[in-house]
C-alpha cells in the first residue's frame, strides 16, 4: 500500500470514502471464515503436517525420523521403519557397491552431531510491534529454536552438511502458521507495516538455496509456514477442477482426491513432502507429465498475496489471450513476488489400470535413440526414464534380499539370457523404466507399441518388477544420501533440459567434466557421476545427474563439491542445456533477485539427492 | 647391452627435456622382415567403435552436414540432389584414405632399408612416445609435425608403427596423386588428399571438413597434418595455416567430443634430403613435378650420409584447457550443429593463437646440431675464417644459444673443434677447408668462361643451403636480435623509443618469423630478460643501454638478421626506383631478382640471400599487410599498386636513417 506519489492523494481519499460506504452497505463478512476453524466437521480434511515437524521428521536429514538406511552389525544395508515397502528389508549387495564405487569403508564413519543444541543458537531478533499485532490477531506462532532451525534450510548439500556438523547460519527469528488466505493477507500487511522480512515455507524440500536466510539481513525474518493451509476447498466435477489451499502436501492432495475418485497426476519425486504452493513457485514437473502435464499445464487459477495486494485472475478458464499470462510471472518466481495461497488445478478421473515395465538396451546411445523415437511418435507412456549403466548398477545394488531360491535362480537365468545369449555387455547396457496408465485395453495396446519401438533399437523387455523398483527408488534415494554422509560420501543431483540432438554429447561431456574436475581438485577417489533421461518432449529431453564422491582427505569438501557442481553446470550450458528443468534456482544463479521489502523465497518445491 | 653404451653417451643438455633413444639401433641388429611382419596391436581411443575406412566414407555421405549442403546447392543450382550427391561421392573417393596394414608393413620394410643407409641414427624421445600412448586412449588426437622434408610424411607413421601406436590419417596435398603408384601407396598407408585451393567450392569444403570431423569425432585414428601447409624450403617455420586446424577444433566447440589433444612434433634433420633442391627452387628453378621416375632418380641420394634425425613428440596440449575462458561455447547453441557458419571473431582469433602456439612449440623442441652454429658463423664471414677461430667462436655461440634456451644436441665431452669438424664432414658440398681456413664452397671454375650470372647463381645455391641451417637456430635468437636491431635503429636509447622500434621491426618481420600476433609485450620482456641475463644490456630507469661487454653479442645478433633487414630494404628500393606506379603481381619476383642480381654484380650489394624467393614473397606479404602495396584485380590480372611514400618510410626506418647519435654507457 505504498503511496503512489503526487496527485494521488485525492484519489486515495476518494478510495477510502468508497470503501467506507461499501462497508455500510454490506454487513462485513468475517474475514476469519477459514476452513481450518471448522475443521472438525470438514470431510476433506488433510492429515496435517504438525507444526512441530521435528517430531516426525529429521532435523538434519531427509524425511521421516523413523526411516533411514543403515549398515547393521553384520555389515548389511538395511532400511528401517514401516512407512515404505522397503521398510525392514536387507540389501545384501549395497555394501559392496558402496565400497567399490566410492572407495568408502564401513570403518570410516562421519556421524552427525547427535542432537540439536538449543543453547548454541542465537536468540531471535524480534520485531516487537509485529509480534504484538500478530498476537492480537491470534495467528499461531513460535519463537522456539528448534522450529526456527527446521525452517532455516532446504535440502542443498551445503545446508544439510552444515546441520550435521551443528553449524547454523542466520535463522528465521520466528515462525508463523497462517490458517487460510486471509491470515496470509494480514501477515503480509503487518510485515509491510512493521518492516519485517517474510520467507514463505512449504515443504522445505528446496534445492535451490531459496530458504537460506540472507546473513546480512538486519530486519526480523519471519518464516511463513503454510502447512496448516492444507484443505481442498472444493471440487468441480463438471469442469474437472479442484480448488486447493497451497500448503497441502503432494501425497495428501493425491490421497484426498483419490477418495473422491480423482487425481491430479502431478507426481514430482518429492511429492511426499513438497507442497502445491512450492510446485507453483518453482515450476515443478511431475513424473507423469506425459499424461497430465507439468504444473504450468495443470494450473487454472492462482491466488497470490503480494505486498501490493492480492493477485488473481477474474475467471477460471482454460486459456486467455489478453496480454502476457500473469501465471507465468508467478510460476518460477520462487517466492520472490509473493505468497501463493490458493490454486485451482485440473483433475482427472482415477485411471482404471496401471502397469509398470522396463526395457534393457545394449547401450545408452541406443536407449536415447529409442526415447527420441517414442517422443517423435508422441506415444510416450505416463513415464519413461532411461538410466545409464552406472545407475543401472546402482539400482542393481539396491535389490532387496530375495526370499526364495527360485527367484534367485530366475534372476540368474535372466542375466544369463541377456548377457550371454543376447550378447549385452554388463558394463554398457542400460535400462528404461516405464509406467503406463489408462484403460486396460489401451494400456496393453500402448505397451505393445512402445515395446515394438524399443525392439527396433535392440531393446529387450525386462519385466514389471524392474520398472516398479526403479520408481520406488526415486523416493528412497534421498535417504541414501544421508547414509552416504555417514561414511564420508557427499553428493547431490542436478538436472537440465536439452535438445534431442545434444543429449548424448551433453551426458558424456558433463560426466567426464565431473570426473576430471574432481581429480583436479584433489578428490582421492573417482566420483560417481551418472545420469538418466527422465522426461521426453517433442523438442528435447530432461536429463538428471547424480554426482557423489568420497571426501576423505579433503579440508573443505562442500567447497570442492560446489566448485565441481559449478563446473558441471558450466559444461551443461556450453553443451546447449539449460540451468534447470524443474529444480528452479533463481537464488542459486542470480543472487540479486531477492524481493525487496517483505519478501521471501517460497519453500516448497522439490529436492532429490 | 647396446643400450647401456647409449646411456652413457646421453647428453646432459638434452636431459633437461627428455631422453632420446635411437630406434635404428635395434633395427640394425634384427631382421627387417620380422619387423615388418611383427604383431601390430595398437591401443585405441577409449570411445572408439572400430570401423573400416569404407565405413567412414558412408558416415560422411550420410551425415546431416553434407546432406544439408547438398540440398542447399540443389536448391540454388536447380540440379538434382542425386547428381550433387554423386559429385560428393567422387570428391570423397578422390580424397579418402584406404589404410591397409599390408601396405604399411611394406613401407615399414622399405623404409627400414632406406633409413639404415641414409641416416646414422633416428632418435626419438621415449617419454613422448609414452605420453602419446596415454593421450591416444584419452581423447581424439591431432598430430602436428613440423614440415621440412617429404620424409615427414613417412617418419611419423613409421615411428608409430614401430612403437605399436595407432597409425595416423595424414592430410596430404593433391599433387602427390600425380605420382603413379606412390600416391596410391601413400593412400593405403593412411594419407588422404586435399586440393591446394578450393576456396569457393562449398561442396568440396563440406565433404572435406566432414571427413576430418567424422574421423575425429569417432576417434577412429589420430589426424596428422602440417600446420605450415607446405614444406618449409628455408628450414624456418612458416606462418601457420589455420583452415584445417579450425575444422579439427569444431567438434570440441560444438560439444561433440569432450576434448581434443594436440601433439606438436618437431622433426629435425641434420641434413635435409632436399637441401640443394630447395636452394635451386628458391632461386627460381621451379620445383620438379612429383613423379615416380623423379623419385627413382633420387636414388642417388642413397649413397650419401644424412646424419641424424631427431623426432621430439611434445607434450599433448589440451584444446579444452586452451579454450577455457576464451571461447564461449554456448554461441553454438542457437543453431543446429550441422549448419556450418563462419566462426565468430573470438573463435578466429583463438584458432590463430593456438596455431602460432603450436608452431612455437615445434620450434622450441627442434634439436639443433653444432653444425647450425657453424653455418651461422660462416655466413657472417663469407670470405672464410681460421679453423681455430671458428671453433672458438662456435664454442662461444654455443654458450649464448644455451643461455637462450636452445635445444642443442652437443654432448659436453665433445670438444668444439671435434663438433665443428664433424659438421664440416657432413656437408662437404657446402664448405671447404684449405690451409686451415674454412669457407663456403664455390664450384671449381670449369673449362671455358661462364657468365658471371651463372657463377653468382652457383654461389647463391651454397649460401642459401647454408642459410637453411642457420635458419634452424634463428628462433632462439629472434627476440633478443630484434631488440639489438631496435637499439641500432632507435633514435634514442629511451625505453619507449626502443620499444616502439622493437614493435615496428616485429611487425615488419611478422611474415618472416613466427611472432604470435598481439604478443609484443611478452616478446619484448623476453628479449630484455635474455639479454640482461647474459649481461649484454642494462635496463635503467628510463633507458636501455648496451654494456661494453655485450657489444660483440649485440652486433653478432644484428649481423645474424642483417640479411633479412637488407633484403627488405632492397625490395623497398626496387619498388621505389624501378616501378612507376604499379606492376603485375606475376612479374614481381622476377623484377626483384633481376634488380638484385644487377646490384650484386655491380658490387653495391653483397647479400645473396636477397635472391631467395621466399624472402621476396614474405616482403610482399608484409608490404601488403602494412598497406604500402595494394592489390587490384582486373580480370585474371592482379596488379600491385605502390604507395611510394609509405615504402620509403619503411625503408628509411629499417635503415635506421631517422636515428640520432646514441649515448654510450660506460661500464659501471
Amino acid at each position: 500500500m505504498a503511496s503512489s506519489g503526487h496527485g494521488s492523494g485525492r484519489q486515495e481519499a476518494a478510495d477510502r470514502r468508497l470503501r467506507l460506504i461499501a462497508g455500510h452497505l454490506h454487513p462485513r463478512i468475517a474475514a476469519s471464515e477459514c476452513k481450518a476453524e471448522a475443521a472438525e466437521s470438514d470431510p476433506v480434511r488433510a492429515k496435517t503436517v504438525p507444526k512441530r515437524r521435528q517430531e516426525v521428521m529429521k532435523w538434519n536429514g531427509w524425511g521421516y525420523s523413523d526411516s533411514r538406511f543403515l549398515f547393521n552389525k553384520k555389515g548389511q544395508a538395511e532400511f528401517t521403519g514401516r512407512r515404505y515397502r522397503l521398510g525392514g528389508l536387507i540389501f545384501p549387495s549395497l555394501k559392496d557397491w558402496f565400497e567399490s564405487t566410492f572407495g568408502a569403508n564401513l570403518q570410516h564413519k562421519s556421524p552427525p552431531t547427535a542432537a540439536l543444541n538449543s543453547s548454541a543458537i542465537t536468540p531471535p531478533n524480534l520485531n516487537e510491534p509485529f509480534l504484538q499485532d500478530l498476537k492480537s490477531m491470534g495467528i499461531p506462532h513460535s519463537l522456539e529454536a528448534e522450529d526456527r532451525v527446521f525452517r532455516a534450510h532446504g535440502h542443498c548439500l551445503h545446508e544439510i552438511f552444515a546441520l550435521r556438523e551443528g553449524r547454523f547460519g542466520r535463522l528465521p527469528d520466528m515462525v508463523v502458521w497462517p490458517n487460510c488466505h486471509d491470515d496470509v493477507v494480514k501477515i503480509v500487511e503487518l510485515a509491510c507495516q512493521h518492516n519485517a522480512c517474510l520467507i514463505p515455507y512449504g515443504g522445505g524440500t528446496s534445492v535451490s538455496s531459496a530458504l537460506e536466510c540472507p546473513p546480512d539481513e538486519m530486519r526480523s525474518i519471519v518464516s511463513l509456514d503454510t502447512s496448516q493451509m492444507n484443505h481442498i476447498l472444493w471440487i468441480d466435477e463438471k469442469n474437472l477442477t479442484a480448488h486447493v489451499e497451497a500448503g497441502i502436501v503432494g501425497q495428501e492432495l493425491e490421497r484426498l482426491l483419490n477418495e473422491s475418485g480423482f487425481c491430479t497426476g502431478h507426481e514430482p519425486d518429492s511429492m511426499e513432502f513438497s507442497t502445491l504452493g512450492g510446485w507453483v513457485a518453482t515450476r515443478a514437473s511431475g513424473m507423469k507429465k506425459n499424461i497430465y502435464g507439468n504444473i504450468e499445464d495443470l494450473v487454472v487459477h492462482i491466488k497470490m498475496v503480494t505486498p501490493r495486494g492480492v493477485v488473481e485472475k477474474s475467471c477460471q478458464v482454460p486459456r486467455m489471450s489478453t496480454g502476457p499470462d500473469i501465471h507465468h510471472f508467478i510460476m518460477g518466481s520462487e517466492g520472490t513476488l509473493g505468497v501463493v495461497t490458493e490454486v485451482t488445478l485440473k483433475i482427472r478421473p482415477l485411471p482404471e489400470y496401471q502397469k509398470y515395465g522396463s526395457v534393457v538396451f545394449p547401450n545408452f546411445e541406443q536407449g536415447v535413440a529409442c526415447l527420441r523415437e517414442v517422443a517423435k511418435q508422441r506415444c510416450a507412456p505416463a513415464s519413461i526414464r532411461l538410466m545409464d549403466n552406472a545407475q543401472f548398477q546402482f539400482g542393481h545394488a539396491l535389490k532387496p534380499q530375495v526370499s526364495s531360491i527360485f527367484t534367485s535362480f530366475l534372476d540368474g537365468l535372466k542375466k544369463f539370457y541377456i548377457t550371454k545369449f543376447k550378447g549385452f555387455d554388463t558394463h554398457r547396457l542400460c535400462v528404461a523404466t516405464l509406467l503406463f496408465e489408462g484403460d486396460r485395453e489401451k494400456v496393453l495396446q500402448h505397451e505393445k507399441q512402445v515395446y515394438d519401438i524399443a525392439a527396433k533399437f535392440g531393446g529387450l523387455a525386462a519385466g514389471e518388477d524392474n520398472g516398479q523398483r526403479g520408481y520406488m527408488l526415486t523416493f528412497v534415494i534421498a535417504y541414501l544420501r544421508d547414509l552416504g554422509m555417514d561414511y564420508y560420501v557427499i553428493g547431490e543431483s542436478f538436472e537440465t533440459s536439452v535438445p534431442w540432438d545434444r543429449v548424448l554429447d551433453l551426458c558424456r561431456n558433463v560426466k567426464e567434466r565431473i570426473t576430471r574436475e574432481c581429480k583436479e581438485r584433489g578428490v582421492q577417489f573417482p566420483p560417481m557421476s551418472t545420469c538418466r533421461v527422465t522426461q521426453t518432449y517433442d523438442a528435447g529431453a530432461c536429463v538428471y545427474f547424480y554426482f557423489a564422491f568420497n571426501y576423505r582427505g579433503l579440508a573443505d569438501p562442500v567447497h570442492v563439491y560446489e566448485q565441481v557442481e559449478h563446473a558441471a553446470r558450466e559444461e551443461i550450458l556450453a553443451n546447449g542445456g539449460s540451468l534447470s528443468h524443474h529444480h528452479g534456482g533463481m537464488a542459486l544463479h542470480d543472487e540479486g533477485s531477492r524481493w525487496g521489502t517483505s519478501a521471501g523465497i517460497w519453500a516448497g518445491a522439490r529436492i532429490r539427492f | 647391452m647396446a643400450s647401456r653404451t647409449l646411456y652413457s653417451q646421453r647428453d646432459p643438455a638434452l636431459k633437461k627435456r627428455d631422453d632420446f633413444e635411437d630406434i635404428l639401433e635395434e633395427r640394425r641388429n634384427s631382421s627387417d622382415l620380422k619387423y615388418a611382419l611383427k604383431c601390430y596391436m595398437p591401443v585405441l581411443y577409449k570411445g572408439v567403435t572400430p570401423c573400416k575406412p569404407s565405413m567412414i566414407k558412408t558416415m560422411v555421405l550420410q551425415s546431416e552436414q553434407l546432406r544439408y549442403v547438398v540440398t542447399e546447392l540443389s536448391k540454388e543450382t536447380g540440379e538434382a540432389t542425386e547428381v550433387i550427391q554423386g559429385e560428393a561421392l567422387a570428391i570423397l573417393e578422390e580424397m579418402a584414405h584406404k589404410l591397409h596394414l599390408g601396405t604399411v608393413r611394406f613401407f615399414a620394410y622399405m623404409l627400414n632399408k632406406a633409413f639404415k643407409v641414409l641416416y646414422q641414427r633416428i632418435r626419438v624421445n621415449e617419454d613422448g612416445i609414452q605420453r602419446l600412448q596415454q593421450a591416444i586412449q584419452e581423447h581424439p588426437l591431432v598430430l602436428l609435425p613440423s614440415h621440412r622434408s617429404y620424409m615427414d610424411f613417412l617418419i611419423v607413421s613409421y615411428l608409430l608403427y614401430t612403437n605399436d601406436l595407432a597409425l595416423p590419417v595424414i592430410a596430404a596435398g593433391m599433387d602427390f596423386l600425380g605420382m603413379k603408384f606412390v600416391g596410391e601407396m601413400l593412400r593405403m598407408s593412411g594419407a588422404f588428399f586435399i586440393r591446394r585451393s578450393f576456396g569457393g567450392d562449398r561442396l568440396y569444403w563440406a565433404v572435406f571438413s566432414e571427413y576430418v570431423k567424422t574421423i575425429l569425432r569417432n576417434g577412429y585414428a589420430p589426424i596428422e597434418f602440417f600446420l605450415e601447409g607446405t614444406r618449409s624450403r628455408t628450414c624456418k617455420s612458416l606462418t601457420p595455416k589455420v583452415g584445417l586446424l579450425s575444422i579439427a577444433m569444431e567438434p570440441f566447440f560444438k560439444g561433440e567430443v569432450f576434448d581434443v589433444s594436440m601433439v606438436p612434433i618437431s622433426i629435425s634433420y641434420e641434413r635435409v634430403l632436399e637441401e640443394a633442391l630447395y636452394a635451386r627452387e628458391l632461386l627460381g628453378v621451379p620445383k620438379p613435378k612429383e613423379s615416380t621416375s623423379g623419385l627413382l632418380k633420387a636414388r642417388r641420394i642413397l649413397s650419401e650420409d644424412y646424419g641424424n634425425i631427431h623426432v621430439y613428440f611434445g607434450q599433448p596440449v589440451s584444446l579444452r584447457s586452451l579454450a577455457q575462458g576464451r571461447i564461449n561455447r554456448s554461441q553454438y547453441n542457437l543453431m543446429p550443429r550441422h549448419i556450418s557458419r563462419r566462426p565468430g571473431e573470438d573463435v578466429q582469433v583463438f584458432v590463430n593463437d593456438v596455431a602460432y602456439k603450436m608452431v612455437r612449440l615445434q620450434e622450441e623442441s627442434m634439436v639443433l646440431r653444432p653444425w647450425v652454429l657453424v653455418a651461422t658463423i660462416l655466413l657472417q664471414n663469407p670470405h672464410g675464417v681460421e679453423a681455430v677461430w671458428l671453433a672458438e667462436q662456435t664454442a662461444w655461440l654455443r654458450g649464448l644459444a644455451q643461455a637462450f634456451g636452445a635445444f642443442l644436441d652437443w654432448p659436453d665431452h665433445i670438444s668444439a673443434s671435434r663438433a665443428v669438424a664433424s659438421g664440416l664432414a657432413l656437408h662437404p658440398n657446402l664448405v671447404c677447408t684449405e690451409r686451415g681456413r674454412v669457407r663456403l664452397a664455390t664450384e671449381p671454375k670449369g673449362p671455358g668462361a661462364r657468365a658471371p650470372e651463372e657463377d653468382l647463381f652457383n654461389h647463391a645455391v651454397t649460401v642459401l643451403s647454408c642459410a637453411s641451417y642457420r635458419n634452424q637456430v634463428l628462433h632462439v635468437f629472434l627476440r633478443p636480435a630484434l631488440l639489438a636491431m631496435a637499439m641500432d635503429v632507435a633514435p634514442t636509447s629511451r625505453k619507449d623509443d626502443v620499444y616502439s622500434c622493437f614493435g615496428y621491426l616485429r611487425d615488419v618481420f611478422s611474415n618472416e618469423f613466427i611472432l604470435c600476433p598481439g604478443a609484443e609485450v611478452q616478446d619484448f620482456d623476453e628479449a630484455c630478460f635474455l639479454l640482461t641475463k647474459c649481461s649484454a644490456i642494462q635496463i635503467l630507469k628510463q633507458d636501455i643501454v648496451a654494456t661494453e661487454r655485450g657489444r660483440p653479442t649485440l652486433s653478432f645478433l644484428s649481423a645474424m638478421f642483417q640479411p633479412f633487414l637488407l633484403g627488405y630494404q632492397v625490395v623497398c628500393r626496387y619498388l621505389c626506383e624501378e616501378v612507376a606506379e604499379s606492376l603485375p603481381e606475376k612479374s614481381y619476383v622476377a623484377g626483384v631478382r633481376s634488380y638484385a642480381v644487377k646490384r650484386i654484380l655491380s658490387g653495391e650489394l653483397a647479400c645473396l640471400e636477397v635472391l631467395s624467393s621466399d624472402l621476396q614473397k614474405n616482403v610482399l606479404a608484409a608490404l601488403l599487410r602494412m598497406g604500402a602495396l595494394r592489390k587490384s584485380k582486373a580480370g585474371e590480372l592482379v596488379t600491385l599498386r605502390v604507395n611510394k611514400s609509405a615504402i620509403n618510410t619503411i625503408e628509411n626506418t629499417l635503415g635506421g636513417r631517422v636515428s640520432t647519435q646514441k649515448p654510450v654507457l660506460a661500464r659501471l
